[in-house]
């Protein structure tokens, strides 16, 4: 019998922690799949960051680093300048990237650091039970914003992203998200493509995942990815902002 | 003795630690250390080794983290307020039992303070900083050619214990010239780290550099590894100096620079015909006991504990000597110095003989 179907050699066999419906772990297996497509999981690093993706590095079947809250491009860095044959990517939520975690990450772009950034953006901080994050779109309820988020208070959600496609050290940002097959399919490229950016040395890729959180929203899992195509993805516009095209030699 | 030369203390001290293998420097600029990332900037390339200017303290401390997690000797060093940034990045290091040196050349504080040496972040040093229960390793340097010597002890007992050390000096020490010489043997090879992150080819356990651990009886079995090592270290690894201790009738106690000024108070003394010995502790942390004891057996029983700052090390001094004797502090701060001639009125007072 030919097998069509098995769980990446780059995954664990442990079981995730991840509540049911949740994509964090789609996003997984994509990463996952890339690396061993590329034939890199025997140089690759990977760091892990504080959030639901705390415990990645149990299931990632790699050498892994557990990052403080935020500085995952930090410690990446120091990898990287280390070991600069070495793939090194690091697995972030919003509030770990976009909120504790800037200067991190904008001077980690800045630098051009040849590392990959998968980004997982769910509009929350899930794992400390729903808080408002830096990318909680405005309106959106959270244990934070009772109201939903006003911007006179809470100000403007950020777009990762377009910020970071202006810094010249990034070779490229794309956004994608695991709502559907054919979005799922998309999202895998862009891993790869992100991957394969560092592996030609070309400097700083990133990868938005616009994700769910059923439990912290409040909704069912098809609720939620019903929820994410009919409000995120118009704030956060879906595509590549920079380095699009074919992956340069 | 080939290799002697006038050096300036923060160039000196970045040379010792390229020599004992240091290849990953990440800093950020501050006051009054920048001669440290200068020079590690230039001098780093020549053998192949990394700098980075981090954009922060807080991103230094993690990049010498996932640098010496990936098998690298690492250092950084800052001054106070830098290292007040630090302090989450060295208490994931003591989790994750990573070898790192840190160098504090200690300014005024606290807050922006000044940019003049002083000695209040002793407490910061070697009580903890950061979260949780750790110990750093704690270095005293007391001239340039130890700040070199140490240097190169630094970065073997971090590799020895898997711990950060911290060497702290100060404003003082980095700024001044001095003569040294460098050790002439070639360094030995960075040591084989089995643990270390390099990327898994199946043939050991998965490496995984990591401080969480959701389950309490795993925290605790961790703290108590931790533990047990810090035990090991304080047995091993106190070190002090004391001079004119066998005829003295008080003994000062200081470190660093401070003790250097002691010593001229010592002699300035013994001229007036005070009878002072000095004991200075060259590890902060583990804190050594055994020149106390020495001195009690001795029967020394007044001791003037001298710190730039309001009184920190004198808390460890009165805790060792436990009642067993007087124990009175002086101290200046904020950059002010201590004079030997102050320090010998107080040993005057301390011994009834303010009218001598
Ligand atoms: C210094 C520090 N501050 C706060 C926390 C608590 N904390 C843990 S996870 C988290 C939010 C993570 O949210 P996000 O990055 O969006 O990831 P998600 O859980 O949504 O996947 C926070 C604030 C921490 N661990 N460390
Ligand atoms: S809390 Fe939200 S983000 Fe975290 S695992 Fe559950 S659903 Fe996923």
């Amino acid at each position: 019998m030919r097998t069509v179907f098995a769980k990446p050699r780059t995954l664990t066999d442990a079981h995730t922690h991840y509540c049911p419906g949740c994509t964090h772990g789609i996003i997984h297996r994509l990463v996952a799949e890339v690396i061993e497509e590329l034939g890199v999981q025997e140089r690759t690093v990977g760091v892990a960051s504080v959030g639901c993706s705390v415990l990645s590095h149990r299931y990632f079947n790699l050498d892994m680093q557990e990052a403080a809250h935020g500085r995952a491009p930090a410690v990446a860095t120091g990898i990287k300048r280390v070991l600069p044959d070495r793939v090194v990517f690091t697995y972030q939520g919003d509030g770990d990237l976009a909120s504790i975690g800037t200067a991190e990450i904008v001077h980690a772009a800045a630098r051009g650091e040849n590392i990959t950034v998968i980004f997982v953006n769910n509009g929350t901080y899930g794992m400390t039970g729903g808080q408002m994050a830096p990318t909680t779109l405005v309106g959106q309820v959270a244990t934070t914003t009772p109201g939903g988020r006003k911007t006179g208070r809470d100000g403007y959600p950020i777009r990762v992203c377009e910020m970071l496609a202006t810094l010249d050290g990034t070779a490229y940002t794309a956004r994608v998200t695991v709502t559907d097959p054919a979005a799922v399919a998309k999202a895998r490229r862009a891993i790869k493509k992100a991957f394969q950016i560092q592996l030609v040395g070309k400097g700083f890729s990133l990868v938005e995942v616009l994700s769910t959180c059923p439990v912290n929203w409040g909704m069912t899992p098809l609720e939620a990815l019903r929820w994410l195509k009919e409000n995120m993805i118009s704030y956060y516009p879906l595509g590549e902002f920079k380095g699009g095209g074919e992956v340069p030699a | 003795m080939g290799d002697r030369r006038l050096m300036k203390g923060n160039e000196a001290l970045a040379e010792a630690a390229v020599r004992a293998g240091c290849r990953f420097f990440a800093g950020y600029p501050i006051t009054p250390q920048n001669e440290i990332p200068e020079y590690m900037s230039r001098r780093l390339p020549e053998v192949g080794g990394t700098f980075v200017q981090a954009e922060s303290e807080v991103a230094a401390i993690n990049m010498l983290y996932g640098a010496s997690g990936a098998g690298a000797r690492v250092m950084t060093s800052s001054s106070s307020p830098g290292i007040s940034l630090m302090q989450e990045g060295i208490s994931y290091l003591a989790a994750a039992e990573l070898p790192a040196v840190i160098v504090n050349m200690a300014r005024g504080g606290p807050g922006l303070g000044g940019i003049q040496a002083a000695q209040g972040d002793y407490f910061q040093a070697t009580k903890g900083g950061g979260h949780g229960d750790y110990h750093l390793i704690v270095l005293l340097p007391a001239s340039i050619q130890e700040m070199v010597d140490l240097t190169r002890l630094a970065f073997e007992l971090a590799d020895r214990y898997r711990n950060p050390v911290m060497l702290l000096a100060d404003a003082v020490l980095g700024q001044a010239m001095e003569p040294v010489s460098f050790v002439d043997e070639p360094v030995t090879e960075k040591p084989f780290r089995p643990w270390a992150t390099t990327g898994w080819k199946g043939d050991r356990p998965r490496n995984v550099i990591n401080s969480l651990y959701l389950e309490p009886e795993e925290l605790e079995k961790l703290n108590l590894r931790l533990q047990k090592k810090y035990a090991e270290i304080s047995a091993r690894e106190k070190r002090w100096e004391t001079v004119n201790l066998d005829d003295a009738d008080v003994a000062l106690v200081a470190y660093g620079t401070a003790a250097r000024i002691c010593r001229s108070a010592m002699e300035k003394g013994r001229a007036a015909g005070l009878k002072m010995g000095l004991i200075r502790p060259i590890t902060g942390w583990p804190f050594p006991e055994q020149p106390f004891e020495k001195a009690l057996a001795l029967g020394i029983k007044k001791f003037l504990v001298v710190e730039m700052n309001y009184g920190q090390m004198v808390e460890d001094v009165r805790l060792v000597i436990s009642g067993r004797g007087q124990v009175a502090f002086y101290g200046r701060a904020g950059g002010m110095m201590p004079t030997p001639a102050a320090i010998v009125e107080e040993v005057r007072k301390l011994l009834g003989r303010v009218n001598d």
